[in-house]
């Protein structure tokens, strides 16, 4: 029965608390940060003719994607889950990236008119 | 050509059903209505589909009687409209969605992989519920009024300019698509967390890697199109949304989002249906699947690419040019495992013992039929084509081909081949194979002629035809008439084989596969213990030593 | 072939035959428990990440249809609240992720201290909601009959937002798409609040049977799965936030 414990340990391995209160400070820094960059103006990246890139979206969509990294890996506890559970989130993240982008290369490329 | 049969049944004179069995375990309605038995639960299951196909093929039938003539005789348009769209709610939603997944996957997956039940019982039996509280609101919808939208309920038509039951016909839906996703999710869990010591994926039987992919399109498909009610039902409700060009919203939105569920939903049709084909092939070859490992790759790889091509749904709505061309190069290759299954199942074929019986008879009109239907999506998926053959009877002759000569036969199959193990008892073999084949033969009087009058350039949907077609509507309804004796007789002598059956004993087919290594009909808990497993799927060799050691030691 | 034996297991088999009693009996171990149920959920919240999926992609779409009309729409979001409730929500999966700590080292005080800390947040973020959603009914920005578009042709006439973002009047069909923009900020946030009413209601339940002890003697699962959820509804709030709050406030 005691390697049935230690197997049992092994695979839920007990984050601390001194983690889950790191991880908060940073996700409320993240808020303070991404509120305050929603007050600025950051600019645009003409990529080419007809193409450009506002930063302000792409950098609250980035905090975002790094808070919900922080809790999905730490207080999901993903980081120290087997692997099939790494495999899930990640099918599901693609999945999510699958609908929204290629519905997008429809709406995109309307505007590039017929052949 | 000597008539052999694999059937090796019990000397009948002595043979009885096993008294303790999980039919017999508990009596009384309470112990079924709360059960968390897999077995109890499919055949629960089993019970309410058949009730659902048999409305929607009454729907079907009223269809086609319409269509008899040029005119709208029988009924008015708009009441041609609500019988064409339940029968595709019904026929789609509420039989074969659940169909092969719900009744024989429930029933023999936890066999399959050597476990005593599904991970989740209980959510199990909430997923059955949730059918039956979906059954019951299309019931209310139909009773109330019907729907007229078409089962693709098409923005801005369902929001804005229709008065029918479409908030009621949505929201069953939606319980519809959670019953679906309970089910997929507990067979996923189930298959990666409850196999047997020793049974490794490469072991398990086809079937469960066909349900296992279309476990994957349930569960990360279905929540689109429940979203997507949800939108459509607030639209209806508040006029205000995202669908309607009137607010400033998108129709081909709903369309994005609607198929992107709906295409691989046709693959979570299809995809236990060649499993079930897989499984009834080899035992009635007598031999293995021929290219496993392939076979069970294109199973994960149609529902992967599946889940990348639904735009070709779209083709004359709107979309970009550059959208629909992305969109067809990825149809043409998805074509591709499904292909490869039929090689495979073709392989095995070659150099097998063959015989007839019922479930061989309806994989060998699977094979025929759904190498029909797929063909025929191939040119539907080339754009130039589709412009010219989507909208018109050729569409429906294609998806008729691949889910009823496909899927249903498929399902039929697995019904008679699982039948024994279910119930303990045989079902009549002359009279099945009389069903299979009238089956066969009006399916295709049905259904080939509306090939024909696709490419003639008969619109779909329509109550009133041009003049000219009238003959092969006849012809296409005078099949469906004999296709309905080939449904109906089933229903009629599966139930007198409850009675009156031979007693099936543990393995009439003599099968692999650990479900046939266990009593008919099996324990509550499936085993009495856990087996180990040691050999391959498809092992007929390790069949045979079983055997052999089974006649030693009774001696 | 009526004999019913199948290959036995033998002292194994019956060696594992005592087990806790929150192991149910079709599963062979409770770690095999734990495993299934944790993937369960896992799945579970990858359905719902689809699930919010079709309204982000609806979002997307009408966010670059109608720019202006979100811009101007979300300065009537008041980023005060906004902010105070993404920062209550993430304080919440904090005492989430504390109580599963408590639960797993047998701490059953702590276990109900942060269970009760984690439900106080979820009774925050709701009330701030309810504030919010009344001052849209008040300001007559619930999409319908009742919408005005009053605040988008003459944004003077709409002093607390003029003064901190002195908006141009749009036009009157772009200043009717704002309709579109309510319509998926109610939609959007009220999806996100049904999930956190049935996970204040889970939690609510949680804390009668932490106090009776059923997650502090070994049997953590409930309390760990229940945990993902919460932290999921967390994530979706993130995204929300950014996405309906800070459009562009320069």
């Amino acid at each position: 029965m005691s390697e049935q414990n230690q197997q049992h340990e092994q695979e839920h391995h007990i984050v601390s608390p001194t983690t889950y209160l790191i991880i908060l400070l940073a996700l409320l820094v993240g808020t303070a940060a991404t509120v305050a960059a929603s007050f600025v103006d950051l600019g645009e990246w003409h990529i080419a003719a007809g193409f450009t890139l506002f930063w302000n979206p792409v950098v609250a969509l980035a905090i975002a994607t790094t808070k919900m990294m922080l809790v999905v890996l730490f207080f999901m506890h993903v980081k120290y889950s087997p692997k099939l559970t790494k495999l899930t989130v990640s099918a599901g993240i693609f999945m999510f990236l699958v609908l929204i982008s290629m519905t997008l290369t429809d709406y995109m490329s309307r505007a590039w008119g017929r052949w | 050509m000597s008539a052999t049969t694999i059937v090796s049944l019990p000397d009948q004179s002595t043979a009885r059903i096993p008294k303790m069995n999980f039919l017999t375990k508990e009596n009384g309605l309470l112990s079924w209505l709360l059960t968390g038995d897999h077995k109890r639960i499919a055949t629960l299951y089993l019970i309410s589909i058949t009730f659902f196909f048999f409305i929607g093929g009454a729907l079907a039938g009223l269809i086609r009687l319409e269509l008899l003539t040029p005119q709208t005789s029988l009924m008015a348009a708009d009441t041609y409209n609500k019988v064409f769209t339940m029968h595709g709610v019904i026929m789609v939603f509420l039989f074969l969605v659940p169909s092969v997944p719900a009744t024989i996957g429930n029933f023999v997956i936890p066999m399959m992989v050597g476990a005593r039940d599904l991970a989740l019982p209980k959510i199990n039996l909430l997923s059955w519920y949730l059918y039956v509280v979906a059954g019951i609101m299309v019931i209310y919808s139909m009773a109330a009024g019907g729907v007229d939208t078409g089962w693709t309920f098409t923005t801005p038509l369902s929001t804005h300019y229709l008065n029918t039951h479409v908030i009621s016909t949505g929201l069953a839906i939606f319980v519809a698509g959670f019953s679906s996703i309970f089910t997929g999710l507990n067979f996923i869990v189930t298959i990666h967390k409850m196999r047997a010591p020793g049974m490794t994926w490469f072991r398990l039987p086809l079937f469960v890697w066909s349900n296992y992919a279309a476990s994957i399109l349930m569960v990360l498909g279905t929540p689109v199109l429940a979203i997507t009610l949800v939108l459509v039902v607030l639209e209806r409700l508040f006029h205000i949304g995202v669908f309607d060009p009137a607010y400033g919203g998108d129709p081909i939105l709903f369309q994005h989002l609607f198929w992107f569920y709906s295409h691989p939903a046709v693959y979570i049709m299809i995809l236990p249906g060649m499993g079930v084909i897989s499984e009834v092939v080899s035992t009635f070859s007598r031999k293995r699947v021929f290219g496993y490992t392939a076979v069970a790759f294109s199973s994960v790889a149609i529902a992967v690419f599946g889940f990348f091509v639904w735009a070709h749904h779209m083709f004359i709505m709107g979309i970009s040019n550059y959208a629909a061309l992305v969109f067809s190069l990825l149809t043409m290759l998805v074509a591709v495992p499904s292909a490869i299954k039929i090689f495979n199942w073709a392989f095995t074929l070659y150099k097998g013992s063959i015989t007839f019986e019922t479930p061989m008879l309806y994989a060998f009109g699977f094979m025929g039929l759904f190498t029909i239907g797929g063909m025929t999506g191939v040119f539907l998926g080339s754009t130039g084509t589709d412009i010219h053959l989507t909208e018109t009877y050729f569409i429906v002759a294609h998806f008729h081909f691949v889910m009823v000569g496909g899927m249903l036969m498929a399902f039929l199959s697995g019904i008679h081949f699982w039948w024994p193990k279910w119930t303990g008892r045989m079902y009549p073999e002359k009279i099945s194979q009389l069903a299979a084949i009238v089956t066969f033969i009006g399916f295709n009087f049905t259904f080939f002629p509306q090939f024909i009058l696709g490419t003639l350039g008969m619109p779909r949907r329509y109550a009133a035809y041009p003049p000219e077609f009238q003959a092969l509507n006849v012809f296409s309804t005078a099949g469906a008439t004999i296709l309905g004796v080939g449904y109906l007789l089933p229903i009629l002598y599966l139930t007198w084989s409850l009675k009156y059956g031979a007693i099936a004993g543990d393995n009439p087919w003599q099968a692999t596969g650990l479900e046939w290594q266990t009593q008919s009909p099996p324990l509550t808990e499936n085993f009495p213990v856990i087996p180990i497993v040691d050999h391959e799927a498809y092992d007929y060799e390790w069949l045979e030593h079983q055997q052999q050691k089974e006649v030693a030691s009774v001696g | 072939m009526s004999d019913s034996s199948t290959i036995a297991g033998g002292a194994l088999a019956e060696a594992q035959h005592e087990h806790p009693p929150y192991q149910r009996h079709h599963f062979e171990t409770v770690d095999q428990q734990f495993d299934a149920t944790n993937f369960a959920m896992w799945l579970f919240l990858l359905t719902e990440v689809m699930f919010f999926g079709g309204l982000f992609t609806a979002y997307l779409i009408m966010r670059n249809w109608y720019y202006p009309a979100f811009v101007v729409g979300s300065h009537q979001l008041s980023i005060f609240w906004g902010t105070a409730n993404t920062a209550v929500l993430i304080a919440s999966s904090f005492t989430m992720a504390m109580s599963v700590w408590s639960a797993e080292t047998r701490r059953k005080g702590l276990l109900l201290l942060y269970l009760c800390l984690t439900l106080v947040f979820g009774f925050t973020f709701l009330g701030i909601k309810a504030i919010e959603w009344h001052e849209k009914w008040e300001k007559h920005h619930i999409p319908g009959p009742s919408f005005s578009v009053q605040s988008f042709v003459d944004p003077a006439s709409d002093p607390e937002v003029y003064k901190e973002y002195h908006d141009n009047p749009l036009q009157a069909d772009m200043a009717q798409k704002t309709q579109e923009y309510f319509f998926l900020y109610f939609a959007m946030t009220g999806m996100h609040a049904l999930h956190m009413v049935v996970g204040v209601g889970i939690l609510i339940f949680m804390i009668f049977r932490a106090k009776a002890g059923a997650y502090t003697s070994g049997h953590v699962t409930f309390v760990e799965n229940f945990g993902l959820y919460w932290h999921f509804v967390d994530i979706i709030w993130i995204y929300l936030f950014a996405l309906l709050y800070l459009i562009s406030r320069h």
